[in-house]
C-alpha cells in the first residue's frame, strides 16, 4: 500500500455459497459497500481477486466485467433505483429483456407480491413496493449472486420486515448465493452467515445453524 | 419494442418541447441545404443542357460593320472551332397601347437552315420559312407580356423606315435569358423583347448586305478565352472592332452565373449556420439530460447493459430530433426548392428548368443532420459510455461556487441577493453563458443582415433614380444626331427642360491595366443629372478631365491627377490621354464622365447627342409618347420612375417573402435558444427555486431568480447581435460588389430597432413557456429530487 492511500478494505477473505443467505455487518464507513461493488463486479480491487465458481473476475473493469453483471449478477439498492419513466413491469422487463433464461415480468413481480401492481409507475408505488419491484428486477433474471445494499435502509419496520421476507425467500433457492449488506444488527439472525466489518476489515463472523423467522425480528 | 426503446420514446416525449424546438432549427437547416442546392444542381442542369442544345457561343464581337470575308480570317485564328457572323440591331416596336413604346433587340438569323451558334428554341410556331421573309420569331417573355401569338402582325422601326412582320413563332435563346432593355438594369418584358428576323431581310432594312456587325465564337474545349479574345481583338479593331468578351460577362449568362454562385454561397452558409446551433443546443440539453439520468445510467450498467448500449440509448435523444427535422426539412425543401425553381423559371428563360431531387442531395442533408447530432451528443454520450457503474451509483457531487472576481470588485454587496444569485450562476459557467449569448445574438444577426440588406437596396435605388437621375424621360437615338435636336425636343407639348447627353466607347489603358469603358458626356451645368458621392454631396462635372467611378479608378489603380491613355473605339480611333479631375464612390456600373465639350475635343467631333433626358409636365403624357414614336431617330423611352415603380413592386414581393423567412429562421433560433436555455436552468436549480417558495417566495419572486438569467443572456446578446449583423453585412456587400453594381452599407437605426423588438418578443414566449411551467412546480415532488 502506498503512503497516503487510503484502503476501503484490506486482508479480507471470505466465500460466499450458493443457497446461502450472507448478512454483511458494518456501520458506515467500514467498507461494506466497496466489497459490495467488488462482489458484483462494478468495481476491480487494487489488488487480491474475486473468484466465481473458481474462476477469478477481470481485474479490470472492462466487457468480461459488465458479462460477468448481464449473466449473473442481481441488485437491490438503498433507493431502489427504477427508472421513473417505466411501469413496475417494464422496469422489471428491462433486465429480463438481457438475460439468457429469465422468468417473466409477471412472474417476477408475483413472487414479490405485487400482480395488482404490474402497470403503475414508481412514482404510483409507496416506498416498500418500488423496494419490491426493485427485488423482482434483481430476480427476474435467475441471478447466481444477489447483492443487496441496506434494502431496508429507506423503509419503515414494517414495509422493511415485507421485503427481507421476499428476500429471505429468494435466498432459499439452491442455485443463488444471497448477500445483504446493512448496519441493521437484527437482520443479522435471519443469515446463515454474517459477517462484521469494520475500517475495511472482516472482524466477526458468525454461523448460524438456522434462520430466525422473519416475523420475529424487531429493530 | 424492447423496454429500453420505451424508455427512449416516453423521455422524448417528456422534453418533446425542448426536441420539438431543436428539429424546427435542424429542419430549417435541413430545407435550406435541399432548397439552396436543390435549386443550384437544377439551374446547373438546365444551363448546361441549354447552352449545349442551343450551341450558345463562347465569345462575341460587335463591330460597326464589316465584311463577309473577315469571318473565314476568325475563324481560323488558333482555338476558335467555329465563328458566325450577324446583323443586329435595336429597333422601335409600334404596338399601340399606352405609356412609353416597347424596344426591341433585332437579330438576324439564317434561314431556312439554323445558326450554328446561338440557336434558338422554339417553342410556338415555326421557324423562318427564308431569310429575306418579312417574318418574325418573337421572345417568349415579351410575347407572353404582348399577348402576341403566331399570326400576329407588329411594326418595327428600322432604320427610320416602318416595316410589318408576321410573328411566326415563339422561342427562347440563352442569349436573352435575362433581357435588359438598353440604358436599363432590369428586364421590363412589357417595353422590351427580342425578335429574330431573318438575316437577308435586316442586312437590307439596315443596308448593311454583304456585311455584318457582330461575330460569335465557338472554341475548342482545350482553347484559352483570354487569349482568343486578345487575338480576334487583334485582329479585328483595325476594322472597327469593339472589344470581344467572353461568356462571362455576357449579360444574361453572368446574371444567372451571379445567381447561382450565391446560391452555391448561401446553400453551404445558413444550412452551416442552423445546423451549428442545433448541434449546440443539442450538447446543452443532453448534457443535462445524463446528469439527471446519473441513477438510470448506473442502474443499466449494474444489471449488465453493455457500455455501447447505454451509450446509443442516449444518443437516440439527440438522433430523435435530428431524423424528425431532417424529414421535416426534406419535405418543406423540396417543395420550396420547386417553387424556388419555378419562380427562377419567370426570370431565367430555361425551357428544361424542373426542380430535381436527387437522392445524394437527400442523403446529405440527413448526414449532416445526423452528423450535428452526433457531434452535439459526442460528449455527453462519450461521458455515458465512460461513466463507471459503482461511479454513477453515488450521487454527483454539488456544484461548486466559489468567490472569484465577481466577488472582489466589491460591486456584488451592494446588490440584491437574487441578483447576486443570478450573475453568480453565469459567472459559475462562463462557457455556457457565453454559447447561449453566441445563440442569441446569431438569431439578431440574421435579421439584422436581412434588414440592412433591404436597406441598401432602398437607399441605392432612391440614390439611384430619384437623386441622381432627376429627369423624367431618357431618350436614346438609334445613332448619333445632332445636338440641336434639343431645340425640337423642347418645343414639344409638355417638355420642361431637354438636355442632350452622347456615350463614346472607349479603351483605357493605365500601365499594363486596360478596360473598355463607355463615356458619357454631357453638359457641367446640368440639371437633369445630379452626380452624387457616397455622402451624397454634389459633384460638379469638371470642364475639363474626366470623372471616374471609384471603382474604375481602382480597376485601373488611377487616383486624382493621374492620366490616362484613352482609345475611341468610335469613327476615327484617334488616342488622346486625360487628366483624372476626380474619382467618385457611386454604386452602378463603371462611369466615366466627361463634359461634352472636352469629349468633342477628344473625338475630333462637333456637338453630337446619343440620346436626351427630358423634363416634362405630367398632364398628357400619352401625348408626348405619341409625338416623341413618331420620330424615327428616337429608339427608346425610359422613364426612371416608371422602372423604379417595375423594381419597387417586384421588390416588395421578394421582400415580404424574404422577411417572412428571415422572421420564422430567427424565431426558430431565438427560441431554441433561450428555452432550452431556461428549461436547464430550471431543470438543475429546481430543488433550489422550490425551496424558495416553500420559505415563501412568491411565484413572481422565484421567476425573476430563473429567468433573470436569460434576461442578463439576452440584454448581452443585443449589442454582439447588431455588431455580428452589421459585420457579416459589410462582409456580404464587400464579397458581391463588381463593376455592375456596389451595395452602400446603410445602416438605419430603424433597422436595429426592428430586428431588436423580434428578438425580445420571441424570447419573452420562450420565457412565458418556461414561466408557466415554473409556476405549475410540485414543491414537495421537487424538494424530494434527489441531487
Amino acid at each position: 500500500m502506498e503512503a497516503g492511500v487510503v484502503a476501503a478494505l484490506s486482508d479480507v477473505d471470505l466465500d460466499l455459497r450458493a443457497g446461502q443467505l450472507t448478512v454483511l455487518l458494518g456501520a458506515s464507513g467500514s467498507g461494506k459497500s466497496t466489497l459490495l461493488n467488488l462482489l458484483g463486479g462494478l468495481d476491480v480491487p487494487s489488488s487480491g481477486e474475486v473468484r466465481y465458481l473458481g474462476v477469478p473476475l477481470p481485474v479490470r473493469v472492462n466487457d468480461a466485467l459488465t458479462e460477468y453483471r448481464r449473466r449473473h449478477v442481481g441488485f437491490v439498492f438503498q433507493f431502489y433505483h427504477l427508472i421513473p419513466g417505466l411501469t413496475a413491469r417494464e422496469n422489471v422487463a428491462l433486465v429480463a429483456e438481457i438475460a439468457d433464461a429469465p422468468l417473466t415480468p409477471e412472474q417476477a413481480l408475483a413472487r414479490v407480491g405485487l400482480s395488482d401492481r404490474l402497470d403503475h409507475f414508481p412514482s404510483q408505488l409507496s416506498g416498500g413496493e418500488q423496494q419490491r419491484v426493485a427485488i423482482a428486477r434483481a430476480i427476474v433474471k435467475r441471478p447466481r449472486v444477489l447483492l443487496c445494499d441496506e434494502p431496508t435502509g429507506a423503509l419503515d419496520v414494517a414495509t422493511g420486515r415485507l421485503v427481507l421476507q421476499v428476500l429471505e425467500e429468494v435466498s432459499r433457492d439452491p442455485a443463488t448465493t444471497t448477500a445483504i449488506i446493512t448496519h441493521n444488527v437484527a437482520i443479522g439472525s435471519l443469515a446463515d452467515q454474517v459477517l462484521h466489518l469494520s475500517s475495511g476489515r472482516i472482524v466477526g463472523r458468525e454461523q448460524h445453524e438456522s434462520r430466525v423467522p422473519v416475523a420475529s425480528i424487531v429493530w | 419494442m424492447t423496454t429500453l426503446q420505451r424508455k427512449l420514446w416516453r423521455e422524448l416525449w417528456q422534453l418533446r418541447l425542448q426536441l420539438l424546438s431543436i428539429a424546427l432549427v435542424v429542419a430549417a437547416g435541413v430545407m435550406t441545404v435541399v432548397t439552396m442546392n436543390g435549386s443550384y444542381w437544377s439551374l446547373l442542369a438546365a444551363r448546361d443542357q441549354y447552352y449545349q442544345q442551343t450551341r450558345f457561343a463562347d465569345v462575341w464581337v460587335g463591330l460597326k460593320r464589316a465584311p463577309q470575308s473577315l469571318v473565314a480570317r476568325v475563324a481560323a485564328l488558333p482555338g476558335v472551332m467555329a465563328a458566325e457572323a450577324r446583323v443586329t440591331s435595336l429597333a422601335r416596336l409600334d404596338l399601340g397601347g399606352e405609356g412609353p413604346p416597347a424596344e426591341a433587340r433585332m437579330l438576324g438569323l439564317p434561314a431556312p437552315a439554323r445558326p450554328a451558334i446561338n440557336n434558338i428554341v422554339l417553342l410556338r410556331g415555326r421557324y423562318l420559312a427564308d431569310g429575306t421573309a418579312r417574318e418574325v420569331i418573337v421572345s417568349e417573355k415579351f410575347a407572353a407580356a404582348r399577348d402576341l401569338q403566331p399570326g400576329a402582325e407588329i411594326a418595327v422601326i428600322l432604320n427610320g423606315r416602318r416595316q410589318r412582320l408576321t410573328v411566326v413563332g415563339v422561342a427562347s435563346s440563352p442569349e436573352h435569358s435575362y433581357a435588359v432593355p438598353p440604358g436599363s438594369l432590369l428586364p421590363d418584358y412589357r417595353r422590351f423583347g427580342v425578335l429574330w428576323v431573318g438575316s437577308g431581310f435586316l442586312a437590307a432594312a439596315l443596308d448593311m448586305e454583304g456585311g455584318f456587325n457582330e461575330l460569335t465564337l465557338r472554341l475548342e474545349s482545350t482553347a484559352r478565352r483570354e487569349q482568343v479574345i486578345a487575338s480576334v481583338d487583334a485582329l479585328l479593331e483595325p476594322q472597327g472592332g469593339l472589344g470581344a468578351y467572353g461568356r462571362e460577362d455576357q449579360v444574361s449568362a453572368l446574371v444567372l452565373a451571379n445567381e447561382m454562385r450565391q446560391l452555391r454561397v448561401l446553400g453551404s452558409l445558413v444550412p452551416a449556420i442552423f445546423l451549428g446551433v442545433a448541434m449546440f443546443l443539442l450538447h446543452q440539453v443532453m448534457e443535462r439530460l445524463i446528469s439527471t439520468q446519473r441513477g438510470e445510467i448506473a442502474i443499466l450498467k449494474a444489471f449488465g447493459y453493455r457500455d455501447l448500449e447505454a451509450g446509443l440509448h442516449f444518443l437516440g435523444f439527440a438522433l430523435a430530433p435530428a431524423l424528425m427535422g431532417a424529414a421535416l426539412g426534406m419535405l418543406a425543401g423540396v417543395r420550396l426548392g420547386a417553387a424556388q425553381v419555378s419562380l427562377y423559371g419567370e426570370y431565367f428563360e430555361l425551357p428544361e428548368l424542373a426542380y430535381q431531387t436527387s437522392t445524394p442531395l437527400l442523403l446529405l442533408a440527413t448526414g449532416a443532420s445526423l452528423l450535428a447530432a452526433i457531434s452535439g451528443a459526442a460528449s455527453a454520450v462519450q461521458k455515458v459510455v465512460r461513466l463507471p457503474p459503482s461511479v454513477a451509483l453515488q450521487p454527483a457531487p454539488p456544484a461548486t461556487y466559489h468567490s472569484g472576481w465577481l466577488e472582489a470588485l466589491g460591486v456584488l454587496r451592494k446588490l440584491p441577493a437574487g441578483f447576486r444569485l443570478v450573475l453568480r450562476t453565469l459567472v459559475r459557467q462562463p462557457a455556457h453563458a457565453l454559447m447561449n449569448v453566441l445563440g442569441i445574438a446569431s438569431a439578431l444577426a440574421i435579421l439584422v443582415v436581412g434588414f440592412l440588406l433591404f436597406d441598401s437596396i432602398d437607399f441605392l435605388m432612391d440614390r439611384q433614380f430619384r437623386q441622381m437621375q432627376q429627369e423624367d424621360l431618357n431618350l436614346t437615338f438609334t445613332h448619333e444626331v445632332s445636338a440641336e435636336v434639343s431645340f425640337e425636343l423642347q418645343r414639344l407639348p409638355g417638355v420642361t427642360a431637354v438636355e442632350t447627353w452622347r456615350t463614346a466607347p472607349a479603351r483605357f489603358r493605365h500601365g499594363h491595366l486596360e478596360q473598355e469603358v463607355l463615356v458619357t458626356a454631357f453638359a457641367p451645368g446640368s440639371r437633369l443629372r445630379r452626380l452624387l458621392d457616397a455622402e451624397g454631396r454634389q459633384l460638379r462635372l469638371p470642364s475639363e478631365g474626366l470623372l471616374l467611378s471609384a471603382q474604375l479608378a481602382n480597376n485601373l489603380r488611377l487616383a486624382a491627377g493621374d492620366n490616362v491613355d484613352v482609345e475611341w473605339l468610335d469613327g476615327r480611333r484617334l488616342r488622346s490621354t486625360l487628366t483624372i479631375a476626380a474619382t467618385i464612390d457611386d454604386y452602378l456600373g463603371t462611369a466615366a464622365y466627361l463634359s461634352s465639350e472636352a469629349l468633342q475635343r477628344a473625338t475630333g467631333t462637333s456637338a453630337l447627342a446619343s440620346g436626351a433626358w427630358l423634363a416634362t409636365t405630367d398632364d398628357d403624357v400619352a401625348a408626348l409618347y405619341a409625338r416623341l414614336t413618331q420620330r424615327p431617330a428616337v429608339a427608346g423611352i425610359n422613364s426612371p420612375h416608371d422602372l423604379l415603380q417595375l423594381f419597387e413592386a417586384q421588390m416588395a414581393k421578394t421582400l415580404t417573402v424574404s422577411s417572412a423567412f428571415l422572421l420564422g429562421f430567427a424565431s426558430l433560433i431565438a427560441f431554441g435558444v433561450l428555452y432550452n436555455s431556461a428549461r436547464i436552468a430550471l431543470a438543475e436549480r429546481c430543488r433550489e427555486l422550490a425551496s424558495m417558495r416553500v420559505m415563501g417566495f412568491r411565484p413572481h419572486e422565484v421567476a425573476a431568480l430563473l429567468l433573470g438569467e436569460q434576461v442578463v443572456l439576452m440584454v448581452l446578446a443585443l449589442p454582439l447581435g447588431c455588431a455580428f449583423g452589421y459585420w457579416l453585412t459589410s462582409g456580404i456587400i464587400a464579397s458581391i460588389a463588381s463593376d455592375t453594381y456596389r451595395m452602400p452599407l446603410v445602416a438605419e437605426g430603424s433597422s436595429f430597432a426592428m430586428a431588436i423588438a423580434v428578438v425580445l418578443l420571441v424570447s419573452s414566449i420562450s420565457l412565458l413557456f418556461v414561466r408557466r411551467r415554473l409556476d405549475r412546480l410540485d414543491l414537495i415532488a421537487a424538494l424530494k429530487t434527489r441531487e
